[in-house]
């Protein structure tokens, strides 16, 4: 009976678990194996954290390193400012129809990759873009303006990809709060700010951390946005990654940078949680 | 004199082409209970959201203590309101929960705690200023949401069927302690509830509504024993009700033959009923007497005989349900409490007399 109970359960547990051991486990421990082999000679490896000590030596990769992750927060507190009204708007603001509406405005975009999406911002923002020759025909620009190819290109590409991933959690966290809570406190002294402040925000702390958590995971490992949108200075680090492994065929060093991409990651979240003093456990369950 | 607390004059509130208050006008004077009562829909929630700022009236007016409050938000009137679902904020215990709106008005911290130490004192929860919301029980709750409105020592509380969550046990329990905590606050409370118990049994003054009307103010006794329309003695108490044409009218009383030829005598409550006028009767199943023997009801203007349809056991208020014979409406009767063990049954003959002074007549409503 019990081992009957057993094979079932194992039976519902496999598609899980060969997921993770194929596709996560197998290759972290992989990769975690190569990143510290160092190429001695022609076919030639030995142990060692050479991979490591290239990263920190090399003043392109910690600079890349570190503009990744100041942008990708960056990223996350634009997309929370913009997505926070958004949020609040749909989830307190309209009923009914309107509100079904306006979520799905929110969604979607997503209906098309995220190729043609970042595609979309080349077309207004180049030279000869919708809002270049939009300025020239008001007269507020004499030639056509540039607007692609830099930081805040990537950064207005990277908060429109993520919006929806903040907005779903804060709409779903806001919607659980009783308006009567609000008009309670409005009716016992408070103001606009002070209700904000000291009731809908700690009332959406978990959401605003989950959804962050989201966004700037996305940010972080986004690949496309940054190469579509940015300059020959806005290097992310993905796309480091991207060339040790596919152009210079230096995968023990790509290897590396994958861990620090996953260390630096687990860091932020870490800190960001206990910053807000809140739980992995309460923000995503 | 001095002006009343609320005073609400010709107050109305238009939904699109819906009137949800019609031109109400009331008083409410210091220190006093005063109830609107009604059944849901009436409209009394939309009163108590315009006295509390969250809704503009149409027409008319608001004053607290002589002063129109209309313009002023929500946060700056001198009233506070306890929700229906309470609405204390779960993200605070229950110290920060009752000081809120002293640290919005900028109260210093060491007024702030000793004024919440006395609120908690005065609701009898002392030292559970540091618990979570979560942790408290319904009645607790009910207390904390009173005391978190009573440190603002607002003129007008306004309570919105704070009992409605609470079984029924704690309910009656708390309609007692509600009335001490009025006492002891010595406020005015404004209270709204579609539960006649509650209203009948804490307000000094209770206004019944109907369909965004006033049908009747007045005091529990009053509403009870002398309704003035036919939506107060149906809404107010039980009742047992005939719907008929009058056939004989004789100075304040009049006759009405009910559907099924059933002759009732009642008192008029106006002169609007003539004969051949459509009417309805009200009789309070305790006025009526019921007896095995028709000579025990002599000197009642009204007697039927029929036959025990039901006991409705329930200690005290323990009812008989009589069939008359030759059909009818069933009639609801108290059952007569002669000590001990009843003599009444499930299918006995009965009969049930009533003087002509206890039943009460009104032109019947258009439907």
């Amino acid at each position: 009976m019990s081992s009957h109970r057993n094979f079932g359960f194992y039976l519902l547990l496999a598609p899980l678990a060969l997921w993770l051991i194929l596709l996560i486990i197998i290759p972290q421990v992989n990769l975690a194996m190569l990143s510290l082999q160092e190429r001695v000679g022609v076919r030639q490896y030995e142990t060692s954290l050479a991979n490591y000590r290239t990263f920190i030596e090399e003043p392109l990769y910690l600079m890349t390193f570190a503009r990744t992750a100041v942008m990708s927060v960056l990223a996350t507190v634009l997309t929370l400012l913009i997505g926070f009204p958004v949020a609040y708007y749909i989830a307190k603001m309209v009923r009914g129809r309107t509100r079904s509406v306006l979520f799905l405005l929110c969604l979607v975009p997503f209906w098309v990759s995220e190729l043609v999406r970042t595609f979309g911002w080349m077309i207004l923002l180049r030279e000869t873009g919708v809002v270049s020759s939009l300025l020239q025909w008001a007269g507020l620009a004499s030639g056509p303006v540039e607007m692609l190819y830099n930081d805040a290109a990537i950064m207005v590409g990277l908060v429109y990809t993520s919006m929806l991933f903040m907005v779903v959690p804060l709409v779903t966290t806001l919607d659980s709060l009783d308006d009567a809570v609000i008009e309670a406190s409005y009716d016992l002294g408070g103001t606009a700010p002070s209700i904000l402040r000291e009731i809908v925000i700690p009332h959406a702390m978990p959401g605003i951390v989950s959804g962050c958590i989201v966004v700037f995971m996305l940010s972080l490992g986004n690949y496309l946005t940054p190469i579509m949108l940015g300059g020959k200075e806005s290097l992310w680090f993905t796309e480091l990654i991207y060339s040790q492994f596919i152009v210079r065929f230096n995968w023990e060093l790509g290897a590396a940078f994958g861990f620090l991409l996953l260390f630096l990651s687990s860091v932020i979240v870490w800190a960001a949680l206990r910053l807000s003093g809140q739980t992995l456990e309460k923000t995503m369950g | 004199m001095t002006a009343p607390d609320l005073r609400c004059h010709n107050l109305t509130k238009d939904y699109g082409s819906v009137r949800a208050v019609d031109n109400v006008s009331f008083d409410v004077p210091a220190g006093s209970f005063f109830s609107i009562l009604g059944p849901s829909g009436c409209g009394k929630t939309t009163i108590m959201r315009m006295i509390a700022g969250f809704q503009e009236p149409t027409s008319g007016d608001i004053q607290i203590k002589g002063k129109s409050v209309l313009n002023v938000p929500p946060n700056k009137r001198p009233v506070n309101m306890v929700f229906q679902h309470l609405a204390l904020f779960p993200m605070m215990n229950v110290e920060e929960n009752i000081g809120y709106g002293l640290r919005r008005r900028k109260v210093d911290k060491t007024q702030i705690t000793r004024k919440v130490d006395e609120a908690l004192d005065r609701i009898g929860l002392p030292g559970i200023g540091k618990r979570q919301v979560s942790e408290l029980s319904g009645g607790q709750k009910q207390r904390v949401a009173i005391a978190r409105c009573m440190v603002l020592e607002p003129d007008v509380l306004l309570l919105d069927e704070p009992l409605g969550a609470l079984d029924l046990k704690l309910r009656d329990q708390m309609k007692v302690e509600l009335k001490a905590l009025q006492a002891a606050f010595d406020t005015t409370f404004l209270y709204i509830t579609h539960d006649q118990s509650e209203a009948l049994v804490m307000s000094d003054a209770i206004a019944v509504m109907n369909a965004g009307r006033f049908e009747q103010v007045g005091a529990a006794q009053d509403l009870y024993h002398n309704p003035k329309t036919a939506f107060v003695a149906g809404f107010v108490g039980e009742s047992n009700r005939w719907l008929g044409t009058v056939s004989r009218r004789e100075g304040k009383h009049v006759e009405i033959m009910a559907a099924n030829g059933q002759a009732i005598r009642a008192l008029a409550s106006g002169e609007a009923l003539v004969r051949g006028a459509k009417a309805e009767v009200f009789v309070r199943p305790e006025a009526i007497r019921v007896s095995h023997d028709a000579s025990d009801l002599s000197g009642a203007e009204n007697i039927l005989s029929g036959t025990v349809e039901q006991i409705l056991f329930n200690g005290a208020a323990s009812r008989i349900l009589v069939r008359p014979d030759g059909g009818g409406e069933i009639l609801e009767v108290n059952m007569p409490q002669a000590g001990g063990v009843s003599t009444w049954a499930k299918g006995h003959a009965a009969h049930v007399g009533w003087s002509h002074d206890q039943s009460i007549a009104f032109v019947q409503r258009a439907r």
